[in-house]
C-alpha cells in the first residue's frame, strides 16, 4: 500500500495504484492523475467512460471488461484505445478512482 | 393442485437440482399440495465438459462423455425435450419453442453459457475449423482431434477472447497437455506453444498465476498478457488486437467469447447485458423475482464457471428453494466454493480449492493429510481421471461425495504471511 496526493487531497492506493477506497475519489483527483498517465486534459469522452466505469462498479462490484466498455459506455473499442493507450479497462479504472476489474474466475 | 417447480437446462446444476429437490418431496407436501418437477432442455445428449480437455488428445471420445439426459434423471420428473421462447416472469409461465405454456411456482434457471462465436470478427470465417478451431464443444474438439495427430510442426496459439469463460484453467491445461502430447510425437522442438490471454498473467488470483506462470515456463509456453482479440485472420495466419498487436499462427485454438443463453435476452427483466442472470451469489435467488432461482454458468457471480461451483451451489440452492415454497428465510449459505484439478500433463495433475475469499494456496486437500494442493502429483491426475464416476453416479444423483463439502475447507491450507493485498481474491 502507498499514498498519493490529488488535488490537494492524500488517498491510499494498493501496489498497483489503485485507490483502497472509491470513495475517497473526486473528479479533480482524475484531472491530475491523467495528466501524470500521460492524458493532457480529459475530454467529454473520457470522461463518459470514467462515470460508466463507476457506475458499474458500485453497481455490480466490479468494473467492466474491454468489451463490456465498447458495448455499453458509448465508446467503441477502437476509440477506447486511442483514449486510454495503455489498456482501457485498467487504465479507466484506475483514473475512476475504483479496483481493477477482475476477470472473474 | 400441485406446485410446480421448472428447471430450465438438463446439464449438471438442472439435473442435480431436480434429482435432490425430487428426493425430498417425494416425502413433503408444500400448503398440503404435491410438488411436480419438469425440467427442459432442447436436446437429450448430456456432456461430461470437463472431457472436452482430453478430446483432441485422442484421451477421450465423444461415446466416453455423452450420455442421455433423460437417463440422469430420477423416475418421476418430467422431461421436456423442446427449444425454450422465453420466460414471462410477471406472469410466472415458460413459453417454450413446442408451443407448451409451463407456469410455474418456482423457476430455477440452468442453462448454462453460450459460446459467442459471432462476437469475435473473422472468428468463424475463413480458416475455421481448418487452421482455427475452438474446443469448448464437442464438434470442434473433435475436428481438433484430427488437427492435432497430422500437425507437423509450427506455431500453436491459445487463446482466450475474454473473461469470463467456463473452467478458466482449462486453456493452461490445454498448453501443458499439448507440451506432452507434442514431446510423445517427437516433434516438441518444431513447435512452438504460445498463450494469449486478456488477463494480465497466467491467472487470475496472485498465488496460483505465479505458480502457474512458473509452469508455462517450465513447459516452454510462452505467454502473451492483456491481449484482447478484435480480429481472427485465418487466411493470413494472425490474431489481431484491439491494441494493434498481432500474435502469428499456424494452428489457433480460441476460446470465444461467453454470453447466457438467447432466450434470457428475449425474456424481459431476466438478464443482463450479456445474458447472464443477476443472481444472489449467497443465496442463489436472483435479481430478476423472488420465485426464480439460478444455478451454475448461466449466472452472473462471481466465482468460477464450473462444475465443482455448480455442484456445491446446489446444496445451497435446493435448501432455498425448500425454505421459499415454506415461506422461511433464505440461507446465505454458497461461499464462492470451488475446486478443480488442473492436468499438467505426463500423467500429473495439480488441485486448486478456493472460495470468493480465499484464493487458491499451496497445502493438502480436504485437511493437512490428502491431495497435494497447487503442487504437480500423480495422485491428483488419478483423482481427475476418476472424478467422471462420481460425476455420473454421485454429483448428478444429488449425493454426497466423501470428503468434499459445499464449504470450503480451511485446514490444511498454507496462508501466505500478510502482504498488503492480504488474501484478498
Amino acid at each position: 500500500m502507498s499514498t498519493a496526493t490529488y488535488a490537494g487531497v492524500t488517498v491510499e492506493l494498493n501496489d498497483e495504484g489503485f485507490f483502497e477506497d472509491p470513495n475517497a475519489w473526486t473528479p479533480e483527483m482524475a484531472e491530475e492523475m491523467a495528466k501524470a498517465e500521460g492524458i493532457d486534459a480529459l475530454t467529454p469522452d473520457h470522461w463518459k467512460v470514467l462515470e460508466y466505469m463507476r457506475k458499474e462498479y458500485f453497481e455490480k462490484g466490479t468494473g467492466p471488461t474491454v468489451r463490456v466498455l465498447g458495448k455499453n459506455s458509448g465508446v467503441d473499442v477502437k476509440a477506447l484505445y486511442q483514449l486510454f493507450p495503455k489498456g482501457p479497462a485498467k487504465m479507466a479504472a484506475r483514473l475512476a478512482g475504483i479496483p481493477k476489474p477482475k476477470g472473474c474466475i | 393442485m400441485t406446485k410446480r417447480i421448472v428447471i430450465l437446462g438438463g446439464g449438471t446444476g438442472g439435473t442435480l437440482t431436480a434429482n435432490r429437490l425430487h428426493r425430498h418431496f417425494k416425502h413433503h407436501r408444500v400448503d398440503s399440495e404435491e410438488v411436480e418437477i419438469v425440467v427442459v432442455d432442447q436436446d437429450n445428449q448430456h456432456l461430461y465438459q470437463p472431457g472436452l480437455l482430453f478430446v483432441p488428445f485422442g484421451l477421450a471420445h465423444d461415446q466416453d462423455i455423452v450420455r442421455p439426459r433423460k437417463k440422469q434423471l430420477q423416475h418421476g420428473i418430467e422431461f421436456e425435450q423442446t427449444g425454450i421462447d422465453h420466460v414471462d416472469i410477471h406472469s410466472d409461465t415458460v413459453y417454450l419453442e413446442n408451443g407448451r405454456e409451463l407456469p410455474y411456482d418456482v423457476l430455477v434457471i440452468a442453462t448454462g453459457a453460450r459460446l459467442a462465436t459471432e462476437e469475435t470478427e473473422g472468428l468463424t470465417g475463413p480458416g475455421w475449423n481448418e487452421k482455427v478451431f475452438t474446443f469448448y464443444d464437442l464438434p470442434g474438439a473433435t475436428a481438433l482431434e484430427e488437427k492435432l495427430a497430422a500437425f507437423e510442426g509450427g506455431k500453436l496459439v491459445l487463446n482466450v477472447v475474454d473473461m469470463p469463460i467456463k473452467c478458466p484453467v482449462a486453456p493452461l491445461e490445454f498448453c501443458f497437455l499439448a507440451d506432452w502430447f507434442f514431446t510423445e510425437r517427437g516433434i516438441r522442438d518444431k513447435v512452438e506453444i504460445t498463450y494469449a490471454t486478456p488477463l494480465d498473467g497466467a491467472f487470475t488470483k496472485p498465488v496460483a498465476s505465479a505458480a502457474l506462470s512458473d509452469l508455462l515456463v517450465e513447459k516452454g509456453v510462452n505467454l502473451v498478457t492483456e491481449f484482447n482479440t478484435g480480429e481472427v485472420d485465418g487466411e493470413g495466419g494472425k490474431l489481431i488486437g484491439y491494441d494493434g498487436r498481432e500474435v502469428e499462427f499456424d494452428l489457433a485454438v480460441v476460446i470465444p467469447l461467453h454470453s447466457g443463453q438467447e432466450y434470457v435476452g428475449r425474456s424481459d427483466g431476466l438478464g443482463d447485458d450479456l445474458n447472464f442472470v443477476p443472481t444472489d451469489q449467497r443465496t442463489l435467488q436472483t435479481k430478476a423475482k423472488e420465485n426464480i432461482f439460478a444455478i451454475g454458468d448461466a449466472t452472473n457471480v462471481p466465482a468460477s464457471k464450473a462444475g465443482s461451483v455448480t455442484h456445491f451451489e446446489g446444496d445451497v440452492l435446493v435448501e432455498n428453494i425448500i425454505k421459499f415454497l415454506d415461506h422461511k428465510p433464505l440461507d446465505e449459505g454458497y461461499d464462492g466454493h470451488a475446486n478443480c484439478f488442473i492436468e499438467t500433463g505426463f500423467g500429473k495433475a495439480l488441485l486448486i480449492d478456493f472460495n470468493y475469499d480465499t484464493e487458491p494456496l499451496p497445502g493438502h486437500f480436504p485437511a493437512k493429510v490428502g491431495m497435494p494442493l497447487l503442487k504437480e502429483s500423480r495422485l491428483n491426475h488419478m483423482g481427475k481421471l476418476m472424478f467422471q464416476w462420481f460425476y455420473w453416479h454421485a454429483l448428478l444423483q444429488g449425493r454426497d461425495i466423501p470428503g468434499i463439502g459445499a464449504t470450503m475447507p480451511q485446514h490444511g491450507k498454507e496462508h501466505p504471511t500478510p502482504t498488503p493485498e492480504g488474501a484478498s481474491a
